[in-house]
């Protein structure tokens, strides 16, 4: 028996995680299913503007409020734009807006946090002033407070979703900061002469990256709904522009008359784009973590 | 106990002093120009020099700074532009509308969400705690905004069972004699049931929608907190001692489950303070979040800052009622020496 | 001092017993034909090393398993009534009325955010026909009898406010508030101080003999039972293996892992340098191919009808072995010496 194992190869890490990757979607097809809704999320993303049969910005106001049908698949909007080409385009925006965030929360969030978590003394202690701080507000009216002092543009949008979340972001990589400092691969790196904030970006902050990966998942379904909220209240983004929140709030007053598909169709790619990352996000936290599985 | 809430109260203080700090650097923070924003939009150069002079605005940040303490301490938000009321005014009286709202939503979310997750959490791998994974998991991904549109289009379009979301009165009432401002409980005070219906009917689309909202989280740790406790040392020992089946869920469990529960609710308290916002919109509802947004879309300045402000005492006072809270039913908490 | 009553009825009677735990990795034979025999008013003690499968049979008696483990057969007779197949309404009754059991760790057995004055009232209101306005008083009695000072003001105390000692002078008052002839003491004493485990270990007998209340002692400590009780149960790895009067194991032990047990325990050796281990482990009771005598493969003693058979309990018997190849009755000393050899 020891001969088979000690002939078998040893896997290198990304064949060993891909295998991982394989069991873990395969015991739960849930995660494959919310995984291929990514891909085509980003597809959509990627190549919608080259593939919807409409320019989403084209109005023709004899076709205005026309119900889905065969010509147009989702319908019309007020202006006779076509709903299932604005829906499909605003895919790239929504999308960019929640990567967007997250990389820079991640950035904001995950760096002071480190820097807290590693350094303490003063430095964590205005980091956990400045999360205090954030925190005492409810997160949407201080998104709306920061989106309407600044301005409403799409930069404004990450931003204000960016520090909004911070707060998490530091809390989780200050914890896992603090286990590392005394780690024997930070000693390594100090004694070969590598400044401690080389040492912070290098080292510490991937290591944390996998822990943050699964919360940042899980934002990026909240920053959409925020940036959509916003755009519902006239703080996000400006029309024409397509966008899943501020199609939602043009067809609102439609729903009430009853022209339901200028709505409903945005704010079902709404609803199945923040459920895909959220479920992407409890199967990453299988994947990084299996102890964490609720 | 007086010790505790008085501690309790004493370590909001730094969060009340930031949310003022970031509130004025909110408005002075601006790019361009402050006085600008204050003015409106369709003001001369003259009135927003007016303007900068009458506010401050042409002295140091450190003076604003302590003028805007200053104010705040009078209870002075500054003046809305379109409607040339003082702020402070109009936030007081649209303040019960949003409190109704959010509250009566509050008690719908715990109605339906406390149940279900007691049930789940002892009644595993049945129908139901199938049902409470699913609403956990789907309640996160709805905006709040779509579902009001949703129950609007289906209950009030389709079925015609609900009213017109037009506000929290139809047109043909009258607001009840103001005691509390809410409408529910000053209809009864007046003895006026058909008030009270009436008020009851256009309340119920907006709170479901808040509701559902605020479910998932709280079924979820329901649940979650549940399965904790009923596999804990005491129920064990509740259970051996023959009590009731009542007595080891309710008393024993459900007591010790809640705890984190409440700790929860702060969090829902958050979403819920946001998510008020969004409903007021879309059903008409005139209570402070559709103030504040009227005003943004005026470019009226004073009205929002004072809705943010507000909403962030309000937001720290209310977490500072679940610590107290808390500290009632844990006796841990409260007998520290 | 507690008598063997052999001529009685039984207080508790346990039958045959045989439980399983479903997990992930397959199945666990946990317990299999557990029986023993309770006297009214007599201590027994269930001795065994971890995972020997005591506790579990406690908790398959009173029916608090976890939900992962079935009884799949057996009787365990309680006054008539067997536990076992009751309805959970008259298994609810039984419990804290005719039989209670007390925990290990008491601190996390108690309710932490209620007065232990309410918890025990719980129980008097529950079981012992006391009407509500008299129980709290009932149970600052209660707290009194377990030898708790003040104890109208501890009534009103937590858990988290009393010492560990306290806390299982608190759990044995709830056990015994409704009288029940026959208590249970799953290790009452692990994790506390010497002393305290003395002081707690009197207490109990003392409230046994005074309510002529039958007690089974759950321990891992072969010398605390020899000390508290008429009759001690060994069991390995979810069989009874030896069943005898305290004397007469000590003095007379008879199957091979007893004797090793007794070997074992540091009272018996001479220094600790001598302190002898028993060889072999607990075997593995996932497994299909278990042979019928679970101690088999690490026995000295084994012989051939060891792997075809058990032999069965006789009912009566004062002296019981599960062994076809026992340690003769003549051998006075156990065997200590070969197994020191073996060991080293």
């Amino acid at each position: 028996m020891t001969d088979i194992a000690a002939s078998a190869p040893r896997e290198s890490g990304v064949t060993a995680l891909i295998k991982h990757a394989r069991y873990v979607l395969s015991e739960n097809p849930v995660t494959g299913f919310a995984f291929a809704l990514f891909v085509l999320i980003v597809l959509a993303a990627a190549l919608g503007p080259h593939i919807v049969p409409y320019d989403p910005l084209a109005s023709d106001t004899v076709e205005a409020l026309k119900p889905p049908s065969a010509h147009h698949w989702f319908g019309t909007d007020q202006l006779g734009r076509d709903v299932f080409s604005r829906v499909v385009v605003a895919t790239r925006l929504d999308f960019f807006i929640a990567v967007a965030s997250v990389a820079l929360v991640f950035l904001m969030g995950g760096l002071a946090g480190v820097a807290a978590g590693f350094f303490g003394g003063w430095t964590d202690r205005i980091v956990g002033r400045i999360a205090d701080t954030i925190m005492a507000f409810p997160l949407f009216v201080l998104a709306m407070g920061i989106v309407a002092a600044l301005g409403n543009t799409v930069q404004n949008i990450i931003l204000a979703t960016a520090i909004v979340n911070f707060p998490l972001y530091a809390r989780i990589a200050r914890a896992e900061a603090n286990i590392r400092r005394e780690a024997g691969f930070v000693e390594a790196a100090r004694l070969s002469g590598n400044s401690d904030w080389r040492i912070l970006t290098f080292q510490i902050l991937p290591n944390v990256f996998p822990i943050l990966v699964v919360q940042m998942s899980l934002t990026m379904g909240y920053a959409i709904l925020n940036a959509a909220g916003l755009s519902f209240i006239g703080l996000g983004v400006r029309p024409p522009t397509p966008e899943w929140g501020i199609m939602v709030a043009d067809g609102a007053a439609f729903m009430v008359s009853g022209e339901w598909w200028n709505a409903t169709f945005p704010g079902a790619a709404l609803m199945i784009a923040v459920f895909c990352f959220n479920l992407l996000g409890d199967g990453l936290r299988d994947l990084v973590d299996p102890r964490r599985r609720t | 106990m007086l010790t505790m809430i008085l501690k309790r109260f004493l370590m909001a203080i730094p969060s009340l002093i930031g949310v003022v700090v970031v509130t004025f650097l909110l408005t002075r923070a601006l790019p361009g120009d402050p006085a600008a924003y204050f003015a409106g939009p369709a003001a001369t150069p003259q009135a927003i020099q007016e303007i900068r002079v009458k506010l401050g605005l042409d002295k140091p940040l450190i003076v604003q700074f302590g003028r805007y303490v200053d104010d705040l301490a009078h209870g002075n938000l500054g003046t809305s532009l379109t409607t040339g009321q003082p702020v402070t005014t109009e936030l007081r009286n649209r303040l019960p509308a949003s409190a109704e709202l959010t509250l009566f939503g509050l008690i719908v979310s715990i109605v339906i969400a406390v149940p279900l997750g007691i049930l789940a959490a002892t009644r595993p791998n049945s129908p139901i705690d199938h049902a409470c994974r699913i609403v956990s998991t789907a309640g996160v991904s709805l905006p709040v905004f779509f579902t009001g549109l949703i129950l609007v289009y289906v209950f009030y379009y389709q079925l015609g069972w609900a009213p017109a979301p037009l506000g929290r009165l139809d047109v043909f009432y009258t607001e009840p004699p103001h005691v509390t401002g809410f409408y529910l409980i000053d209809s009864l005070i007046a003895h006026d049931p058909e008030t009270f219906v009436a008020a009851l009917k256009q309340l119920i689309l907006p709170a479901l929608t808040l509701g559902i909202f605020s479910l998932a989280p709280i079924a979820r740790m329901t649940r979650a907190s549940m399965l904790a406790v009923l596999s804990s040392d005491f129920v064990r020992t509740a259970r051996a001692s023959g009590l009731s089946s009542y007595t080891v869920i309710v008393t024993y469990a459900f007591r010790n489950a809640m705890l984190p529960v409440i700790t929860t609710l702060g969090m829902v308290f958050s979403f819920l303070l946001g998510a008020n916002v969004l409903v007021e919109k879309v059903f008409a509802w005139p209570g402070i979040g559709s103030y504040a947004v009227e005003a943004l879309l005026a470019s009226d300045f004073a009205p929002v800052q004072g809705f943010v402000l507000t909403m962030a005492v309000m937001y720290v006072l209310l977490n500072l009622g679940i610590d107290v809270l808390y500290g009632l039913i844990d006796p841990r908490v409260r007998l520290e020496a | 001092m507690i008598t063997a009553n052999n001529n009685k009825a039984p207080a508790l009677s346990v039958e045959g017993l045989c439980v399983e735990f479903r997990t992930r990795s397959g199945i666990v034979r946990a317990l299999e034909n557990v029986s023993f025999s309770v006297g009214k008013g007599e201590t027994i003690a269930l001795v065994g090393e971890s995972g020997s499968g005591k506790s579990v049979t406690a908790y398959a008696v009173m029916g608090i398993l976890d939900p992962a483990g079935r009884v799949t057969a057996g009787r365990a007779v309680l006054g008539g009534l067997d536990l076992l197949s009751a309805k959970p309404s008259q298994l609810a009754e039984a419990r804290g009325r005719d039989i209670a059991m007390i925990f290990q760790n008491p601190r996390t057995a108690l309710n932490p955010i209620r007065p232990v004055g309410r918890q025990i009232a719980d129980v008097l209101i529950r079981h012992g026909n006391v009407p509500r306005r008299e129980a709290p008083a009932q149970a600052v009695e209660m707290l009194r009898a377990v030898g708790i000072t003040d104890p109208a003001r501890r009534a009103k105390a937590y858990p988290f406010e009393m010492s560990g000692g306290m806390c299982q002078r608190v759990m044995i008052a709830i056990a015994l508030a409704a009288k029940p002839s026959l208590l249970i003491a799953d290790e009452p004493t692990t994790g506390l101080d010497v002393t305290t485990q003395a002081v707690i270990m009197d207490l109990i007998g003392d409230l046994a003999s005074k309510m002529g209340m039958a007690t089974i002692f759950i321990t891992h400590d072969l010398a605390l039972a020899g000390q508290r009780s008429a009759r001690i149960v060994v069991m390995h790895a979810g069989h009874v293996v030896e069943n005898a009067p305290t004397g007469d194991l000590f003095v007379h032990p008879r199957h091979p892992y007893t004797a090793e047990l007794i070997a074992a325990t540091p009272d018996s050796a001479p220094s600790l340098d001598e302190l002898a281990a028993i060889p072999g482990s607990l075997p593995d009771l996932r497994r299909a191919d278990l042979p019928p005598c679970r101690y088999s493969e690490r026995c000295p003693r084994k012989i051939d009808a060891c792997a075809q058979s058990l032999p069965r309990p006789e009912p009566g018997a004062t002296h019981f072995v599960a062994c076809w190849n026992p340690l003769p009755m003549a051998q006075s000393a156990p065997v200590a010496a070969a197994t020191t050899e073996t060991a080293a």
